[in-house]
């Protein structure tokens, strides 16, 4: 199907309290939320740490490297907007920080993955306003 | 108090329904108000004897549409459980707490559920605030729907554990079976396990027979105080134990730590115990299936086996009519409709009533039904005659 026939897709609304996230995104970095008082780090953003309550909290920047905790492989776009790029695999990443990103999968198949597969976040420019990330394997 | 605080301090009086069709001229107003007068008079009340409402939440239905269209004057009661799926068995406990504290008499449980043309899934989620984290972070890249939330929670079970689209398919063929004998069922066609396997990919593991249906349609229950159930038309079926439970990172699946488990986990210890029963007693389980997989994780997190063992445990004809747990014996949101599991309380009430005709199970004394809903919200009733 011809993309330019299809609806846009989603975008963020990005909050006060998300906004680093997707500037970070933008300038290839992936940032998350890390609590100023205990240091744990939190996804998504939030304003209380789950810890300790303290609402300070300032930016990290992740090393990027994770395992796969788990996939999907769509085969149906629920939003049409998605329909060129079927089917597409959506996967589950366990970051060395704690955390977890779902991104979609580029430059392999499901097939490639397994629980616990080392897997790096790489970042896509959709256009000049927005990044997304995405998974790839790593060795 | 506390462990068995709602123990029989409420019970469903009446039950009631529309139509159950793939689309309607009906709005889901229309629907709902048809389905609580149905429930209404088949407790034997008049509608100004209600005087708490639960309407869904998830919809255009509010307490005042209800004094507007029966003229009632002594509402005393109006609440809502927004936790999709599970909010009509979350509603049971909210109306039994009004019940059971005087607050209430006779509460109305109603859900309807109007055309889905115009009105597509991604829409009407998107519009949710519990969705605010995934419409954010994750409908952006092209996981929009249930069915993309909890493929990868049911991917990972399938990793860790096993388990198999061959048991998939059981729990869809079981639900099929039983709507053979539903004439009000939407899908009655039979189904083998090659079928299962032959309808196309959703989102991978989930096949087209893996998902529940879309339907339009009502269905209502009254929930009456103990003090006033026993004088009215039907046999009262009592709400012996009943709680809502909530999981880890509620507003998001990915961030959950254990992905395999819903907030049924938390909630079916609290109503097991407050209802005195155990898993041996439990006649028949109406298991909310809005996809076949969610009936095999709530199987383990209600502890009728442990947690990986629910695949091998609907096999064998387990699960089905004349085993040792029929489920869903009206045909589920699998097969009968997608009455956000409203339909589910029907049916346990008319099994407890003994009224279920071909697909009664004989001498069913004692059942339960389980809500699921939004990114893992879970809610339990545990009912008897």
């Amino acid at each position: 199907m011809d993309p330019s026939r299809l609806p846009d897709k989603p975008r963020p609304e990005p909050t006060a309290l998300s906004a680093p996230y997707w500037d970070g995104l933008r300038a290839h970095r992936l940032l998350l939320q890390r609590c100023s008082r205990c240091g744990q780090v939190r996804h998504y953003p939030r304003p209380v740490c789950d810890a300790c309550y303290a609402m300070e909290y300032d930016w990290v920047e992740a090393s990027r490297v994770g395992r796969v905790h788990s996939w999907t492989v769509c085969h149906h776009a629920f939003d049409p907007a998605f329909k060129a790029e079927l089917p597409y695999v959506l996967v589950t990443v366990d970051l060395d920080e704690g955390v977890r990103v779902q991104a979609p999968l580029r430059g392999a198949g499901d097939d490639a993955l397994r629980l616990d597969r080392a897997v790096a976040i790489d970042f896509e420019d959709v256009d000049e306003t927005l990044t997304l990330p995405c998974v790839r394997l790593a060795d | 108090m506390g462990a068995t605080a709602l123990r029989d301090r409420a019970a469903v009086t009446g039950v009631g329904e529309t139509a159950y069709t793939r689309e309607t001229d009906k709005s889901q107003l229309e629907l709902t108000l048809a389905a609580s007068l149905a429930a209404i008079a088949d407790a034997g009340l008049d509608p100004k004897d209600i005087d708490g409402v639960i309407p869904y939440a998830a919809g255009g239905v509010v307490a005042e549409d209800f004094i507007t269209n029966f003229g009632l004057t002594g509402l005393r009661y109006s609440a809502l459980t927004p936790m999709g799926g599970a909010s009509p068995v979350a509603a049971l406990q909210s109306a039994a707490m009004a019940v059971a504290c005087g607050v209430a008499r006779h509460v109305l449980v109603a859900l309807g559920r109007g055309s889905i043309a115009g009105g597509r899934i991604t829409r009407r989620l998107a519009e949710m605030p519990q969705m605010r984290t995934v419409g954010e972070f994750e409908m952006v890249q092209g996981c929009n729907a249930p069915a993309q939330f909890y493929a990868p929670m049911a991917r990972r079970h399938m990793e860790l554990y096993g388990t198999s689209i061959d048991q998939f398919a059981e729990v869809a063929m079981t639900c099929r079976r039983h709507a053979q004998l539903n004439e009000r069922a939407m899908m009655r066609k039979p189904m083998t396990r090659e079928d299962h396997h032959a309808s196309r990919l959703i989102a991978d593991p989930f096949r087209l027979f893996d998902c529940s249906l879309e339907s339009a349609g009502a269905a209502a229950v009254v929930v009456s105080a103990a003090d006033r159930a026993a004088d009215l038309r039907q046999r009262p079926v009592w709400i012996g134990g009943v709680a809502e439970g909530h999981p880890d990172s509620p507003s998001a699946i990915t961030q959950r730590p254990d992905m395999t488990r819903f907030g049924l986990a938390r909630a079916a210890p609290i109503a097991f115990r407050m209802a005195g029963v155990t898993h041996a007693d439990i006649d028949v389980a109406e298991i909310y299936d809005c996809f076949t997989w969610v009936v095999i994780c709530q199987l383990e997190d209600m502890g009728f086996c442990a947690k990986g063992e629910g695949g091998a445990f609907v096999e064998g004809g387990r699960i089905g009519l004349g085993g040792e747990l029929p489920i869903n014996t009206h045909g589920g949101l699998l097969s009968e409709a997608h009455i956000a599991g409203m339909n589910h309380i029907v049916e346990l009430v008319r099994q407890l009533r003994g009224a279920c005709g071909e697909r009664q199970v004989a001498g069913a004394e004692v059942g339960l039904v389980t809500g699921f809903g939004d990114l893992g919200d879970g809610a339990i009733a545990v009912m008897h005659r």
